[in-house]
């Protein structure tokens, strides 16, 4: 559990941040460049000391301005995963990973974490002699290893191409997952936020402007610019059930009904969520029969927001919420309100990989994901 | 004028050896005692700021553009038996470094210091501070981090700073003579022994013998200094 509440200034920079995040699990800090992301998990691990207010992690007091309290940041015991890494170019791979290295019972040790992080092979190689994502692995395993009572990583894939990315991005969920270890994992980009976290704070100009659980954060249309217009939608959980080889689909079951997306390679029963975009969702009075479109859930208009230029954001009750963005004169030629019965159609092929992610509870008795 | 070539070649005389090992003795001396205080200045002016920064940083820099012979002149008002500082010194521990080969370790060192501060204060400035709050994050304290990070990471700029400040202290002359004098034995350094030896009729070949002591020594020192350097910079992937 992480309590936070402080404000800052370091130049001409005002920092005003507030949220509190579930125990476990991964709190995103979503924000574009220059919102205070980085300078708020600065402020957690001590490396800044707020002007005022309170940092608590899992009911230890880390700073509060009232009562005197800041402990520095070799005293805090949280691990930091820096953007650019941050490796100790005079030592080996080895020494990098044992440098902060405390040694607990029960807890991760260094073949734990070198079988994890697949980082073998690396040992006795200098940092300059790695790759980014090889040196993103070291440096991810080396905070690891303080056996930190809390993980900060500040957008840890940002240097690195898709490729890279996608090679570290398992290694996140694992720790997520096996070690559980809570993280806060600082992004701009809401691909990676709706695969990994939880909880979400939206950061802007220096300040918290909400937190709360990623879904129910993801389907308030009064925060569509914080969360970023063009990715704004509604984040929901499902579970593959199905795949079908002939048509290259695979089903997934949520709350509000089916959802076909284009073939998944995970086995079945697993666990995902699915970020559906509010622009790939259309709206119809009645059931549409001669369409492409796979995907039809009947359901209930709960909110109609105006936004900038032509576009109004909806929200729709599918059993679950789902998000649309519709043109002013759609609105306004189909009468859309709150309470109006809809079909909400969503194409398949508009959910690719990126928006799929977080897989909550993989299928324990199969490790081979099916083959196309 | 010009020296038989057998006399120039033949093995070190009792002199020499005494002026050569008395040389080494006072710049070893001067190196080790100006190294702390060389580390602390440069860290105070890299990483620090407080009124007044600017008056120290010109005083640490003064004995490279003052004459020499003023430096000594200096220490010798201040640190004669009857000095401010060198009688309150003999009152207290009954010591003096006036005319003795300490003096002129303290010279060499003080004429060496600015040479050394601003080596050090260079490569400090171009360590990385990032590395060293990663460090703290990995629960070093600030004294592990300095010992395991800042020092390795310019360890190339105190080398550099050591050797510069030995072949300066090696070379020093004007300061020395003045504030100790030049006293067989005692403080008559290679450079003041050469002096003399020019100074002497039929002292040529002894003086050319020196100055070839002098010069191979000093290409000893950049000699060592390289290999060092490159040894370092090979740990850590550079060069």
């Amino acid at each position: 559990m992480i309590d936070i509440d402080v404000r800052s200034q370091r130049g001409e920079f005002k920092l005003e941040a507030s949220f509190l995040s579930e125990p476990g699990g991964i709190t995103a800090l979503f924000g574009p460049s220059g919102a205070g992301k980085t300078t708020l998990i600065d402020l957690i691990a001590g490396l800044h000391t707020p002007l005022s207010g309170r940092i608590v992690v899992d009911d230890m007091v880390l700073f509060d301005s009232a009562t005197g309290v800041n402990l520095p940041p070799d005293k805090r015991r949280i691990g930091y995963v820096f953007q650019e890494g941050r490796l100790f170019p005079h030592m080996t791979v080895r020494r990098n990973l044992t440098y902060g290295m405390r040694v607990c019972r029960g807890k991760i040790g260094f073949d734990a974490v070198v079988t994890l992080l697949d980082l073998a092979l690396l040992l006795n190689r200098q940092p300059h002699q790695l790759s980014g994502g090889e040196k993103q692995r070291v440096a991810i395993g080396r905070a690891l290893l303080t056996n930190p009572r809390l993980l900060l990583m500040d957008e840890p894939l940002a240097s690195l191409d898709a490729e890279r990315k996608g090679e570290i991005l398992p290694f996140i969920e694992r720790l997520r997952d096996e070690m559980r270890i809570p993280i806060v994992y600082v992004s701009h980009i809401m691909e990676e936020v709706v695969r990994l976290a939880d909880t979400l704070v939206l950061m802007a100009h220096g300040s918290t402007y909400a937190s709360g659980p990623l879904e129910a954060l993801m389907a308030r249309l009064d925060l569509t610019d914080l969360a970023g217009r063009s990715e704004a939608g509604a984040v929901i959980t499902a579970e593959v059930i199905e795949h079908d080889a002939a048509s290259g689909l695979s089903a997934l079951a949520f709350t509000g009904g089916r959802l076909l997306v284009p073939w998944l390679d995970l086995p079945l029963r697993t666990q995902l969520r699915v970020h559906i975009r509010a622009r790939d969702v259309s709206l119809a009075l009645s059931r549409p029969s001669d369409i492409s479109i796979l995907n039809i859930f009947p359901g209930t208009i709960t909110e109609v927001r105006e936004s900038a230029g032509t576009s109004v954001e909806i929200l729709v009750d599918i059993g679950v919420p789902l998000r649309a963005r519709v043109t002013r004169l759609a609105v306004a030629r189909l009468n859309l309100k709150a309470s109006l019965h809809v079909y909400a159609l969503v194409k398949a092929v508009a959910i690719e990989h990126g928006n799929l992610g977080g897989l909550i509870k993989p299928n324990e008795t199969s490790d081979q994901s099916p083959q196309p | 004028m010009v020296s038989r070539p057998d006399e120039l070649m033949s093995p070190l005389t009792p002199l020499e050896i005494e002026a050569l090992s008395l040389s080494l003795k006072v710049a070893f001396l001067s190196v080790v005692g100006a190294l702390p205080f060389g580390l602390m200045v440069a860290w105070l002016l890299a990483r620090k700021t407080f009124p007044g920064k600017l008056i120290i940083d010109g005083a640490v820099h003064l004995p490279l553009v003052v004459p020499p012979v003023v430096v000594g002149y200096i220490l010798l008002v201040l640190l004669s038996r009857n000095g401010p500082i060198g009688s309150w010194m003999y009152d207290t521990f009954n010591i003096s470094v006036a005319f003795t080969w300490k003096g002129a370790a303290l010279a060499a060192g003080i004429m060496a210091f600015p040479l050394m501060v601003r080596a050090m204060r260079l490569s400090l400035e171009a360590v990385d501070q990032r590395l060293e709050s990663a460090a703290r994050t990995l629960g070093a304290s600030r004294i592990r981090v300095f010992l395991t990070i800042t020092i390795p990471l310019m360890a190339p700029g105190i080398l550099a700073g050591v050797i510069l400040a030995f072949a300066r202290a090696l070379g020093e002359f004007g300061a020395t003579i003045t504030f100790v004098s030049n006293i067989p034995g005692e403080t008559r350094t290679l450079p003041l022994a050469l002096y003399s030896l020019a100074q002497t009729p039929d002292g040529e070949t002894g003086a050319a013998r020196l100055a070839v002591i002098a010069v191979l020594l000093a290409l000893g020192a950049l000699i060592a200094s390289e290999w060092l350097a490159r040894r370092l910079n090979a740990n850590r992937g550079i060069g």
